[in-house]
């Protein structure tokens, strides 16, 4: 469904990735791991054709994006769901409002079957009832559904989700990763998530890829990368802070 | 400036840097403008986010355009009553007001206000909007951040300013008369009757393309600035502060030029 090759992309001469490959099938989810500050964003940000690759390709179902742009990238674009960092909700809007807008800017559906659709993903989401709250009112895990509800209204074939759990307790993570699985068991999309929840991500992901200096270091099923014999990666999901893994 | 003496040939690359940069950067400020005129003419128009801009500029405007409209109104009224009254020719008080008002004034000071109240918060929420992936958001919803946030921003500058002007040049009016007629004892015949006499339709004119003008100007700048903005809050406060500046001195020095074009 997606291949990265030789993905290679510097900031102001400062190498970021340094020729990533990665292969996701369809219908799987992949996690991608790796230090903070490792370039995973910047990779997310070129399947989403907002950042350009200095060299490389990048193949979403069968179509090179790596050079596209206007409406043909658009046209890749509309079967993507995604989850930022931060939500990037829009704080202009409710809660609803934000959820019903890829609905009412990108269909022709009518005003109650749009109202119809948003509520239920925010019910899916653990949220029915808070749809007229704004996004500052709201705490950083309910933001968090509130970003996965408004990239799933639209039934996306490919979902990105950049670190949907980061800073959130326990519970809500095991809550969020049970959302996200039961989600994807219903509607089947293909997930790239970028995630530091480890050990938890093994229980949710069928492949996990490690990013480390600019390359994918490994990828495979998540069992064979918990027990892969690479010191970077038993380094990285032991928290171990001695092994060869330097800070950066 | 010792070590340039010693080395003439790294001034030259640092003017020439400079330059570059410069002439840099007002290509990326005009292909934005281009853009956003294109946009601007094709559809799919906006309508929900134009009536939400004009709110936002306009109407959020309002009570500040009222208040310095009518202070400089009184303070004109004031001045030029004394200067004219050095002449006895306190007659032409009405004309006189009017015509700086409409001509200079009214246009200038509203398009620097309105950069105030709502320019400054134009830049800052689509700075935000930037820094906080919304932008993003938009743009990998496939939906065009220039039809959402810069086109309308602009269209509503065109429609608010010259009505934002005509409401500070109508209550200026009225703060002169009110210094005029009510305090310093000229009647009301002579206020408003001279000023039908001695302004014309091109006096208006010439108010209207300054308003509209600014209106294009000042929410282009904002738009560019925010839409632009640099890294982390600190990236937002300098975009605001150098949006404000940039367009006061624009409209300062466009004013200029267009009272030299439009006589
Ligand atoms: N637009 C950009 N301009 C310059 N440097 C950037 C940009 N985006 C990311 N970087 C740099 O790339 C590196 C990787 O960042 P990022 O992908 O956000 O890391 P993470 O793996 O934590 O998501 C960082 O050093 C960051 O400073
Ligand atoms: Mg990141």
């Amino acid at each position: 469904m997606i291949r990265v090759e030789n993905l290679r992309k510097s900031f102001g001469g400062q190498p970021v990735l340094k020729g990533v490959n990665l292969e996701v099938n369809r219908g799987e989810i992949m996690i991608v791991i790796g230090q903070s500050g490792g370039g995973k964003t910047v990779l997310l940000k070129h399947l989403l054709g907002l950042l350009r690759a200095d060299a490389g390709r990048i193949v979403v179902a069968g179509v090179d994006i790596t050079e596209l742009r206007g409406e043909a990238l658009d046209a890749v674009r509309r079967r993507y769901g995604v989850v930022f960092q931060g939500g990037a909700l829009f704080d202009s809007m409710s809660v609803f409002d934000n959820v019903a807008f890829p609905l009412r800017e990108r269909t022709a559906l009518g005003r109650a079957e749009i109202a119809e659709r948003a509520n239920a993903k925010l019910e899916q989401v653990g949220l029915g009832g808070m749809g007229e709250k704004n996004p500052a009112e709201i705490s950083g895990g309910m933001r968090k559904r509130v970003a996965i509800a408004r990239a799933l209204v639209t039934e996306p074939e490919i979902v990105f989700f950049d670190e949907p759990t980061t800073g959130l307790d326990p519970v809500l993570v095991n809550t969020i990763h049970g959302l996200i699985v039961d989600l994807h068991a219903k509607f089947a999309f293909t997930a790239v998530m970028v995630s530091h929840e480890i050990p938890e991500i093994f229980k949710i992901a069928q492949k996990v890829a490690m990013l480390y200096d600019g390359r994918i270091v490994e990828a495979g099923p998540a069992e064979a990368i918990q027990n892969s014999p690479n010191p970077v990666i038993q380094q990285f999901i032991r928290g171990d802070p001695e092994g060869p893994i330097h800070l950066r | 400036m010792t070590t340039w003496a010693a080395r003439p040939v790294d001034l030259v690359a640092l003017v020439g840097r400079a330059a570059l940069s410069l002439v840099a950067s007002l290509g990326r400020f005009g292909t934005f403008f281009a853009s956003a005129v294109a946009y601007a003419v094709t559809p799919p128009f906006k309508m929900r986010q134009l009536v939400g801009r004009i709110h936002f500029i306009g109407y959020n405007s309002l009570v500040i355009i009222v208040l310095t409209g009518a202070f400089t109104g009184m303070v004109l009224g004031l001045q030029v009553f004394i200067t004219l009254s050095r002449f006895g020719s306190e007659a032409f008080l009405g004309p006189a007001v009017a015509l700086s008002l409409i001509r200079e004034l009214g246009p200038v000071l509203a398009a620097l206000m309105v950069t105030g109240r709502a320019g400054s918060a134009l830049t800052a929420e689509i700075g935000i909007m930037r820094i906080t992936e919304q932008i993003d958001a938009l743009t990998v919803m496939a939906l065009n951040p220039f039809r959402y946030l810069v086109v309308p921003s602009i269209v509503a500058g065109i429609i608010t300013f010259p009505l934002m002007t005509s409401i500070f040049d109508v209550v200026g009016i009225f703060g002169g008369y009110l210094v005029g007629v009510k305090l310093l004892g000229l009647s009301q015949g002579t206020y408003f009757g001279e000023m039908k006499s001695f302004v014309d339709l091109g006096d208006v004119t010439t108010g209207v393309w300054k308003s509209l003008s600014f209106g294009v100007l000042v929410t282009w700048v904002c738009t560019y600035k925010g839409y632009h903005v640099g890294h982390g809050a600190e990236g937002v406060a300098r975009a605001t502060t150098q949006a404000v500046v940039l367009c006061s001195v624009l409209i300062l020095v466009w004013d200029y030029f267009l009272g030299s074009v439009l006589k």
